[in-house]
């Protein structure tokens, strides 16, 4: 148990709740934002402690807070965290002021509803990666659904009302499972305390049936090839920072909820299933890559290259070792600071050129040379070159898996080589296309540098310097992976023959 | 006989409401106008009184009648129901003024109804006091009757309801010739499995149509969108609520029958499954905002059914949570229907458009209530929805879980047409405005409040249904 004066993370969730209400009494746009970045600023620092108090030699879930909620059904308000979690709230945390300053001209009605929006999500957001009661977990989980929605619905491009829905109805018939399996673990394992549930051995039956239940809610939520359809919508349509905090945060939560739930709570389910993970992943990385290379939508080729991305992460995740999942956790954080990062530039040129068309906005690199030196650091970034972020997590899923199987590994070269063909060209034609109707327009602004210069720094400090990352995350992750093969194996003696046994425990269900 | 009246004040109290009320109603011309001024603060007198009597305990009438903590429960949650009824019809526009008294006179006998029904624990007496909520909506329904729509609601909601009646009260001669007693404490002491008591069994099933009829269960719900979208949105707002208590109540205090595995059961669960299955395809199809919230009564009905067949005191508990969940999310969801059809017509999706600017506390009462009926933390409906899974699963009936999660999926489009339609299109211009004044807004925010407290802070009155759930035995 962690010794601190005051409820980290508890501040964490409720400060930008409370900030939110507060925005309703102001009035001045301007006031609204600068408000805004001031609280998103504060959350920043709140997030301090956590910092400060973390022990990175433990595996153990650390500033840990307990109460009872609803006593009669052992639901718990239990808040916690870990190597796992901890980056993905801190990334939570740093997106915001960043949401909040490339929305700052983008962003012109509805201008308190829209921060009040942002601020939920963070607040749910951080809700998500911080439970470890899994009815917290839901209830936070569904949250962040509604002010999601809102930002697309709202604030969206002209298709905005057909993305907002899909995405919401994806998502939410996605997890409607998610409650089912919850019910089922909390008779099964007596508790909705994750830490506690983690130590029992299911029976292979049902894991069987709660991982898929789970992991149907999760695919959707990365997305998972053939689940992804709402997310190049939801993508294209979203304001900036919608598509920032969706690419950022939101797809984050469903490779989170594979190591979070379907890891430890159903081991040998997962490795029986790990196969077909693999295979779908790699398909995730092959189709986002190739259907990327013919967008000439800016930001459905970003959107598609997510797909891909997320397939890294889902593969690495199932390679069952320390170099996949170690490369699985660096490429969620990789995907957020550098996918963030280049919708923020989409979100920049779309400001000046009213397009999101590549064919509207060529040439850029002769009148706007610092955007287009981000726009290369980001994109080298994207497809992994060495020496920024996403190499160091690509070549460790890669290694991980030619140490599980070297087909695997041969597999998901190509989808390295497409990620490198689409990035470039769509870069090469930003720079030197030749403009159509090029109009000059001005370079960056003060603004746009504070807000493309964090995610910057990241990128080649985590490329240069990764150690930290490591540290923070290797605890926790030899922890996750030697329980999950201790526990494939307590319980591996039923898994005979899987599917008979899976249609006898259905018809158990189902008596 | 000597009886001590105290346990009975919540029925005393509606009793002294429907004596001033009959008064008015047979009075002069001139003391007909007045209606609206005293009647929504007297309403909060049996709130308060059903409050206080939450602890008694007792039967009365020759063993017919029974206060205990699950007729005290449903009393409050009647007694709430029906203020908010009240405060929300004093505004009705299509009202005529000589109706007033009679319009609300009805309305309070159906409630003192529904009340009675809470305690009765003889089937002769259930019967009763049904009919006599019943009767009393009847003629609500046809208050509106120069209206082709309100004629044709009031026909069919009389015509299926008296063959509902008659099909219970024939089962009802077969339980009496099967089991000889119609006193449930005796009831409930029998083998209800089909071998053992065909007769009496049978008779049960006609004898639950009556109930089912009244919670719309499938495939006795045919009246509710009928009945709904004839009525005015103010007595649809009593009409889709408080008689749902009453059965609710009923169907809990006959649940100690249905063990798990029983044909009855069985089929209970079956009905569920397909009410809330039909409910919520149908209501995918709808563009009236009524007819919507009937169909969607009909899909809860179902998941009602969840808590009944898993034979339980906690399942009786989600049930009786649920059933309060759903009265006050509903109730929200009316709330605003009443609101923004200033002029009394259907509401159409299409007239919510851009409610988020005409009327922000209103569109955003409506995004609760709608959120809420979904099962969408940290809304009611959600908390009951665990519950109820909880409660039903490993009981044998886990197939009935997964078809309600399913459920929740299905039902999640046209729930989120609600919100669409508020918050993400723009207004035509040629709409009234609807009502913003601060009555509007204070009673939005209370229920709103009312839907989300239920659902961040259920514990303490899951407790209470907890002792609801454990008294029957």
């Amino acid at each position: 148990m962690q010794e601190v004066a005051y409820p980290v993370l508890t501040v964490l969730i409720f400060f930008p709740l409370l900030a939110a209400i507060g925005l309703f009494f102001l009035r001045g746009e301007n006031t609204v934002r600068i408000y805004t970045l001031v609280v998103s600023v504060i959350e920043l620092a709140l997030s301090y402690p956590l910092f400060a108090g973390f022990k990175l030699e433990s595996a153990a879930f650390q500033f840990v807070e307990r109460m009872d909620w609803v006593g009669q059904w052992g639901v718990e308000y239990y808040l916690g965290t870990d190597g796992i979690s901890f980056l993905m709230i801190i990334l939570t945390i740093a997106v915001l002021p960043l949401c909040v300053l490339c929305s700052w001209t983008y962003i012109t009605t509805r201008i308190k509803e829209f921060h009040f929006c942002l601020l939920f999500m963070t607040a749910a957001c951080v809700g998500v990666f911080t439970a470890l009661d899994l009815v917290l977990f839901y209830v936070f989980w569904e949250a962040m659904l509604v002010p999601m929605y809102l930002l697309i619905a709202v604030w969206g491009g002209p298709e905005k009302r057909y993305a907002s829905l899909k995405f919401f109805l994806y998502t939410l018939a996605g997890s409607a499972l998610l409650l089912v399996a919850i019910v089922a673990f909390r008779v099964a394992g007596g508790t909705f305390a994750i830490p506690e549930l983690m130590e029992q051995n299911f029976a292979f039956s049902f894991q069987f049936w709660a991982f898929l239940a789970l992991a149907l809610a999760f695919a959707i939520k990365v997305p998972m090839f053939p689940f992804h359809t709402w997310l190049p919508a939801a993508h294209v349509q979203a304001p900036t920072a919608g598509s920032v905090i969706l690419a950022s945060v939101l797809l984050k939560m469903g490779t989170y909820g594979f190591l979070r739930f379907n890891l430890p709570l159903t081991p040998a389910a997962s490795e029986y299933f790990a196969p077909f993970m693999i295979a779908i992943s790699i398909a995730g990385i092959l189709y986002g890559g190739i259907v990327a290379l013919g967008q000439n939508d800016i930001k459905k080729v970003i959107a598609y290259s997510s797909v891909g991305h997320m397939g890294f992460v889902t593969l690495g995740i199932f390679l069952f070792n320390q170099r996949g999942l170690e490369g699985a956790l660096f490429q969620m954080l990789n995907h957020g600071i550098t996918t963030g990062g280049l919708f923020m530039m989409i979100g920049a040129v779309y400001e000046r050129s009213h397009s999101r068309e590549l064919g509207d906005n060529l040439g850029l690199g002769k009148y706007m040379p610092a955007y287009m030196f981000f726009w290369g650091l980001f994109a080298l970034s994207s497809f992994g070159f060495p020496g920024t972020n996403s190499f160091v997590g690509e070549i460790l899923v890669f290694v991980g898996a030619f140490e599980q199987n070297p087909w695997i590994g041969a597999l998901m070269v190509p989808g390295a080589m497409v990620a490198a063909a689409y990035m470039l060209r769509v870069s090469l034609k930003l720079a030197w296309g030749r403009p159509t109707s090029w109009k000059q327009w001005p370079d960056l602004n003060l603004r746009e540098w504070t807000y493309l210069v964090v995610p910057a720094v990241f990128v080649l400090y985590i490329g240069l310097a990764p150690g930290l990352c490591f540290k923070v995350m290797d605890a926790s992750l030899i922890k996750l992976e030697k329980d999950v093969k201790e526990g494939a194996k307590v319980v591996s003696i039923e898994k005979e023959r899987p599917m008979e046994m899976a249609l006898n425990s259905l018809k158990g269900i189902l008596k | 006989m000597n009886v001590n009246p105290y346990p009975f004040m919540p029925e005393l109290s509606m009793f002294l409401i429907i004596a001033l009320l009959f008064v008015q109603a047979v009075g002069s011309e001139r003391m007909r106008h007045k209606v609206g001024v005293w009647l929504p603060i007297a309403s909060l007198l049996p709130i308060a009184v059903s409050l206080l009597s939450v602890g008694q305990e007792g039967l009365f009438f020759h063993g017919a009648y029974q206060i205990d903590p699950l007729s005290q429960f449903f009393k409050v949650a009647i007694a709430i129901g029906f203020s908010v009824t009240i405060f929300n019809a004093t505004r009705q526009p299509t009202l005529v003024t000589e109706k007033r008294s009679d319009y609300f006179l009805f309305l309070a006998i159906s409630a003192w109804g529904l009340m009675m029904l809470a305690s009765s624990v003889e089937l002769i007496t259930m019967y009763l006091a049904l009919e006599l909520s019943s009767y009393a909506l009847y003629a609500i329904i046809a208050l509106r009757a120069k209206d082709k729509g309100a004629a044709e609601a009031a026909i069919k909601y009389i015509m299926f309801g008296a063959v509902s009646t008659a099909l219970a009260l024939y089962g009802f001669s077969y339980i009496l010739a099967g089991m000889h007693t119609t006193y449930l404490a005796e009831l409930v002491q029998k083998t209800w499995s089909f071998e053992a008591a065909p007769m009496a069994v049978t008779g049960m099933g006609l004898f639950l149509l009556g109930m089912f009829y009244k919670l719309a269960l499938f495939p006795f719900h045919f009246w509710c969108p009928d009945v709904y979208e004839g009525a005015s949105n103010e007595t649809a707002a009593f009409v889709a609520t408080l008689p749902k208590l009453g059965a609710v109540v009923i169907l809990i205090r006959l649940a100690a029958m249905f063990k798990p595995g029983y044909d009855i059961t069985t089929v209970i669960a079956v009905l569920g499954a397909l009410s809330m299955t039909f409910g919520n395809l149908a209501a995918l199809a709808q563009k009236d905002v009524k007819r919507i919230l009937g169909y969607s009564s009909v899909a809860h009905a179902g998941y009602i059914m969840i808590g009944l067949v898993s034979g339980t005191a906690e399942g009786l508990a989600a049930a009786s949570f649920y059933a309060l969940a759903y009265v006050a999310m509903n109730l929200t969801c009316f709330w605003v229907v009443s609101r923004v059809s200033v002029d009394g017509r259907n509401l159409q999706l299409d007239d919510l458009n851009g409610l988020h600017k005409r009327a922000p506390a209103l569109a955003f009462a409506l995004a609760v209530g709608a959120f809420a009926l979904v099962g969408l933390p940290p809304m009611a409906g959600f908390m009951g929805k665990l519950f109820l899974f909880s409660s039903g699963w490993n009981h044998g009936y886990n197939w009935l879980i997964i078809i309600a999660g399913i459920n929740t999926a299905i039902s999640i489009y046209y729930y989120l047409g609600l919100v669409r339609h508020a918050y993400t299109k723009d207004a035509a211009e040629d709409l009234p405005l609807p009502d913003t004044s601060v009555f509007s807004f204070a009673g939005a925010a209370l229920l709103s409040l009312l839907v989300l407290g239920l659902g961040m802070m259920p514990a303490g009155v899951f407790d209470f249904a907890l002792k609801v759930g454990s008294v029957v035995p």
